[in-house]
């Protein structure tokens, strides 16, 4: 099967599994056409604003190579792990055997897996991050994506570094059953332990994060940020309404409700997503790092240049995250 | 353009081996299945049940209290299913709301801070999915229970009784030794979610339960169950005394095992058992080194594919990407 060769399946009426968007066209074409607002969008034009339409905003899907030229200050990624793949633990077969799965998502997303996870820089400052990607058997968790991430917060612990997840899941991975559950264990009782050592753990939420990846670390962010308008929740939409007999509300599994019920700390538009972990990193130092601005070489001077400097109201610069710019409302073509 | 057929199943997954699997689902989730509230009596002296999150109401779909363990203290937490419609319906057949997570975390960090053995026993088809359960946090009820429970300076026993089912009953079930019953059952998804998922149809459960190896015999093949405790020959609602003594025994055995650890050793061994548990692979990674081009094309020469494809913005065309 070559690759991209997606819509073998024809997935009947009945069961129709409901996410936001519809799917865009083809991957040869020059041209998208973003599912929100309708408008064709010119491919390279598309790549230079980080894959938002400039038109209404909406966010598409970024892999985790996207990502990483997004957030990361230019060539300072340097990826671990990345020879690890995944065993078939049960000789799972459904319509074909997971090794068969696995093989065609390689092929199709030319990763080996569904996250990947490295050392790198964010406006100099040197954190560990793991970023899942999509389009690897929808960035569902297996033992692989469970010991990246373990690693991730690992190493973190180990350089004394603040770790960054940034998710985009559809939830534990079923075809390896209770091991995939036991990733939610895994990983976090990983990043308990960087708790426990006072390192700051900033959870990216993307579109979309659900079920397993939700309901562990994902969850447990020191800081939860979240992409505007990403589908965000617990149970997946068949989950849900095969069990309690209703559909979930339009809307209701999104960033912007869990923002309002206090899962989120801020929704941020991509454009600032990297100021601001830039910014997070500065003001959540590592436990006994604190002296970031170096307080042990003050000087009167000093002292009185930052008070001149407060009175001129220069304080935003270092005062947090600044509400206005990075949880500015979404720019009318909702959907 | 080829219709890919999912009806017929998978070649490895006998009818007889999913009728099998079956029975077993079936009898975890029999009605009269021993239930913690009635285990409770059979195992423990004087129990007292505890109720509320001191945040938001008291969830019917989780109990638990301090008891008395052959004279020793203990905190006993549990699943509880109702044993017919009304009861089910006040304790929401057994699928906890976020209050209930909260409620067993509270009762564990008394026990952690007191310095009691912590006994949970697992029995839902899962955590309630529905939008109030959504609204008020239910990922984040989860994980930060098993979190909690990742941390624990107490020995923690977890007892599979039932349907261990996905995030909500992993959320009071991260313990230094699992036991289940002989026709318990313990999966990431329901057998009837797997198959909708999978195989686009419910009437593929029995498959879906098969294919996912979820029985207490199998779970502990893999590793994730330490120990089965063996049930009267005709389940074990046939006879609750003969089961609960069972295990009881089962806990007392862990127990004194658990005993020998000291509270960091215990941690660490707690640790050292969920870092282990997957199965991965690592390739050579001679063909990562070289000259530095990008992630996509390194990983892309690793397998030795080509480059990648774009991102899905829908679901629609691809069975993958609902995950648990």
């Amino acid at each position: 099967m070559p690759p991209c060769s997606r819509g073998d399946w024809r997935i009947g009426d009945a069961v129709k599994i409901k996410f936001p968007f519809s799917r865009r066209s083809g991957p040869t074409d020059a041209w998208t056409k973003c599912p929100v607002c309708e408008n064709q969008l010119f491919n390279r034009q598309l790549e230079r604003s980080h894959r938002v339409c400039p038109t209404c905003g909406h966010h598409f899907r970024m892999s985790a190579g996207e990502r990483i030229d997004l957030l990361l200050d230019s060539g300072t990624f340097e990826e671990r792990d990345a020879n690890l793949v995944s065993g078939d633990p049960l000789g799972f077969v459904d319509s074909k055997p997971y090794p068969e799965r696995l093989e065609s998502s390689r092929v199709r997303s030319g990763l080996p897996e569904a996250a990947v996870w490295g050392i790198g820089k964010v406006e100099g400052q040197r954190i560990a991050i793991g970023l899942f990607d999509f389009r690897f058997m929808g960035g569902s968790m297996g033992s692989v994506v469970g010991e990246k991430v373990a690693r991730c917060f690992e190493a973190a612990l180990a350089e004394r570094i603040p770790a960054v997840i940034v998710s985009a899941s559809g939830g534990a991975r079923m075809q390896e059953g209770t091991i995939s559950l036991l990733q939610l264990a895994k990983t976090t009782a990983a990043l308990e332990r960087l708790n426990e050592a006072g390192i700051p753990f900033i959870s990216i939420l993307t579109d979309p994060t659900t079920g397993g990846v939700l309901a562990s670390f994902a969850s447990l962010g020191d800081v939860v940020l979240s992409e505007p308008r990403a589908l965000v929740g617990f149970a997946g939409a068949r989950v849900a309404s095969g069990t309690v007999g209703e559909e979930l509300p339009d809307g209701f599994q999104s960033a912007e409700r869990l923002l309002e019920h206090g899962f989120v700390d801020v929704i941020v538009p991509r454009s600032q997503l990297r100021a601001t972990l830039a910014r997070l990193v500065r003001v959540l130092p590592v436990a006994g790092q604190s002296d970031g601005t170096d307080r042990r070489a003050i000087r009167p001077i000093g002292i009185l240049q930052g008070l001149a400097q407060r009175v001129g109201g220069a304080v935003s610069e270092t005062a947090g995250i600044d509400t206005e710019t990075t949880q500015a409302r979404p720019s009318g073509g909702g959907r | 353009m080829t219709e890919m057929t999912v009806q017929n199943g998978p070649p490895e997954v006998t009818d007889e081996a999913a009728q099998a699997a079956w029975r077993r689902v079936q009898l975890a989730r029999h009605p009269h299945r021993p239930r913690t509230l009635s285990l409770v009596p059979q195992l423990f002296d004087e129990f007292v049940e505890l109720h509320g999150d001191r945040t938001f109401r008291d969830d019917p779909a989780i109990v638990g209290g301090p008891a008395l363990l052959e004279g020793r203290a203990v905190m006993v937490i549990g699943h509880q299913k109702g044993t017919d419609t009304e009861s089910n319906i006040f304790r929401n057949f057994g699928s906890p709301m976020p209050e209930g997570f909260r409620k067993a975390q509270r009762l564990m960090r008394l026990a952690d801070r007191i310095g009691i053995p912590i006994i949970t026993f697992l029995d839902t088809a899962g955590a309630f999915p529905g939008p109030a359960a959504e609204e008020r946090g239910q990922a984040e009820a989860i994980a930060s229970s098993i979190r909690l429970m990742t941390g624990l300076r107490v020995p923690v026993v977890v007892v599979i009784v039932g349907e261990g089912g996905s995030g909500g009953a992993l959320a009071i079930g991260v313990g230094d030794e699992v036991l289940a019953l002989e026709n318990a059952v313990y999966s990431v998804i329901s057998p009837e979610g797997c198959a909708a998922i999978l195989w686009r149809s419910a009437d593929a459960a029995p498959r879906a339960a098969a294919a996912m190896r979820m029985t207490a015999a199998e779970q502990r093949a893999l590793g994730v169950v330490d120990v089965v405790i063996d049930e009267p020959a005709d389940g074990a609602h046939t006879d609750l005394p003969a089961t609960a003594a069972a295990i009881k025994r089962a806990i007392l055995d862990s127990l004194v095992r658990l005993d020998r650890l000291a509270p960091d050793d215990l941690r660490a061994a707690r640790y050292a058992r969920l870092r282990s548990i997957g199965t991965v692979l690592e390739l050579e990674a001679e063909a990562l080194r070289g000259t530095s081009p990008s992630l996509g094309e390194r990983l892309g020469r690793l397998l030795g594919l080509p480059a990648g494809a774009p991102i899905p913005e829908s679901d629609e065309d691809d069975l993958d990407e609902e995950g648990a």
